[in-house]
């Protein structure tokens, strides 16, 4: 697992999750659609490499697999213009953004999101593929449960990168993942999971108890 | 003892206070406004707390929460003592947050509260700014209030944890232009630093250099370019900052 700066996620990016919410969306406590990305930070201590365990909080049960492509960041990125946006990448990597299930999203998600291990990551690789066609996947115990395409994103990589850009600057290393399609899959205690992105790789690990 | 990063002819040092001067650690003595102030922590996570007062939850009319509101912010939003923090051209409502900031000193799991003031290391100021007109409700407050370029700065010192006896009796104070605008005590926190170093380590392991933004009592105010905010915390520092516009980043207009 290379030494990566601040990993961003981005909430609601896929069609299909923005769909899942429904009208929910013109009710309180939303009010309306979202405008910006929405993004959160899986902190330092989430970092997890692959092959190691993710260790369940005490008292919970599963946890979400999310699969997701991270936009690894090559050169210091301050309101970058969508047309050059991708050449200020080191690579993309492969994500599972592992989370506890949690219906409302009106406020930030530390506890459900930030737990130890729970940013399973891999290297960075080459970004020759076209972002905006590639297919994820999350597996259980070997089966596909999970297979989406990031041709659904609301906003494509590039897009994203300068929206995001247009207020915060991004530093090398720094990487900020296009999001987690709808339908994440619960793993469990003695699950094998893993998240993959056709053709740039798998990230596998497996589902432990707390010793605690 | 209080220290603060600066940087000095060439390099970033350490100094200590001297007067109303600093003293580097190799011994040079310079003026305040002779070096540029650094965020006084290499940061590590950085929590901050929305609705942390009773007060200001009741002046954004919130019921004040029955669990922390944490979210989190990343380095490029910190600045050091007498920064420039741009205010965008299409903000109507840009606030001050006098913060009190909690370093962690010691990797910190499942800590209790009798314990948890045995892992701060120390304490500074912060004066994390809001950008209201941004705010949504998805992961409210969203990082585009929360989480721009400069507009948490930091400092100036970094006062060791052994220097401050109590830190739920310390009086914050901000004012903008010599005016005083907000006014409040650290005692009326909702979550108190004991809590919250308990919380969060609950949920996951702190490291040192890890920094807890511990919420800001009632007294916002807009503040527009060209203002002078001081944000200040009894025994902990007096935090200079200086808000300014797009034009300084060569930020052009966008068509009315």
């Amino acid at each position: 697992m290379p030494a990566y700066g601040t990993v961003y996620g981005c909430l609601l990016n896929y069609r299909s999750a923005l769909a899942a919410l429904g009208d929910a969306v013109n009710a309180p406590p939303y009010q309306a659609p979202p405008k910006a990305p929405i993004l959160y930070i899986k902190p330092p201590n989430t970092l997890n490499a692959p092959g190691a365990p993710i260790m369940l909080p005490r008292g919970v049960e599963a946890v979400e697999i999310g699969p997701a492509l991270g936009l690894v960041i090559g050169r210091t990125a301050c309101r970058l213009a969508e047309a050059d946006a991708l050449d200020h990448l080191a690579g993309y990597t492969v994500i599972n953004d592992v989370t506890l299930p949690h219906a409302s999203v009106y406020r930030p998600a530390i506890a459900q999101r930030c737990r130890d291990g729970f940013c399973p990551i891999g290297p960075v690789l080459p970004a020759t593929a076209d972002p905006a066609a590639l297919t994820v996947r999350a597996l259980i115990n070997g089966d596909v449960r999970l297979e989406a395409s990031t041709s659904g994103l609301i906003r494509p990589a590039a897009r994203l990168l300068a929206e995001v850009t247009a207020f915060m600057t991004l530093e090398p290393g720094d990487v900020v993942h296009v999001g987690v399609p709808h339908g994440a899959p619960l793993a469990r205690a003695g699950d094998r999971v893993a998240v993959e992105i056709a053709g740039l790789g798998r990230v596998e690990n497996h589902i432990v108890e707390d010793e605690a | 003892m209080k220290r603060a990063r600066v940087a000095f002819g060439g390099a970033i040092h350490t100094a200590t206070p001297c007067g109303d001067a600093l003293r580097l650690a190799d011994g040079r003595i310079v003026g305040e406004t002779d070096v540029v102030w650094l965020p006084p922590v290499v940061p590590g996570k950085i929590f901050a707390l929305g609705l942390n007062y009773a007060d200001h939850a009741r002046e954004l009319a919130f019921k004040a929460p029955t669990e922390p509101l944490v979210f989190l912010k990343g380095p490029n939003t910190l600045l050091g003592h007498r920064g420039r923090t741009r205010r965008p051209a299409d903000a109507t409502y840009m606030h001050y947050e006098c913060e009190l900031a909690v370093v962690i000193g010691r990797t910190a799991r499942n800590v209790t509260r009798a314990d948890a003031l045995d892992v701060v290391g120390g304490y500074t100021v912060a004066n994390d700014y809001a950008i209201r007109d941004y705010l949504e409700n998805y992961y409210r407050p969203n990082l585009k209030v929360k989480n721009r370029d400069g507009c948490t700065p930091l400092g100036p010192w970094l006062v060791d944890a052994a220097d401050v006896p109590d830190p739920m009796a310390l009086a914050l104070r901000t004012s903008v232009n010599g005016t005083v605008t907000q006014q409040g005590t650290t005692r009326d926190m909702i979550f108190d630093v004991p809590g919250l170093v308990e919380y969060l380590s609950g949920l996951m392991t702190l490291t040192p250099g890890d920094l807890i933004l511990t919420g800001t009592p009632e007294g916002l105010a807009d503040v527009r370019p060209g203002d002078e905010v001081v944000t200040e915390i009894e025994g902990i520092g007096r935090l200079v900052n200086f808000i300014t516009d797009d034009s300084e980043f060569n930020i052009a207009e966008t068509a009315p």
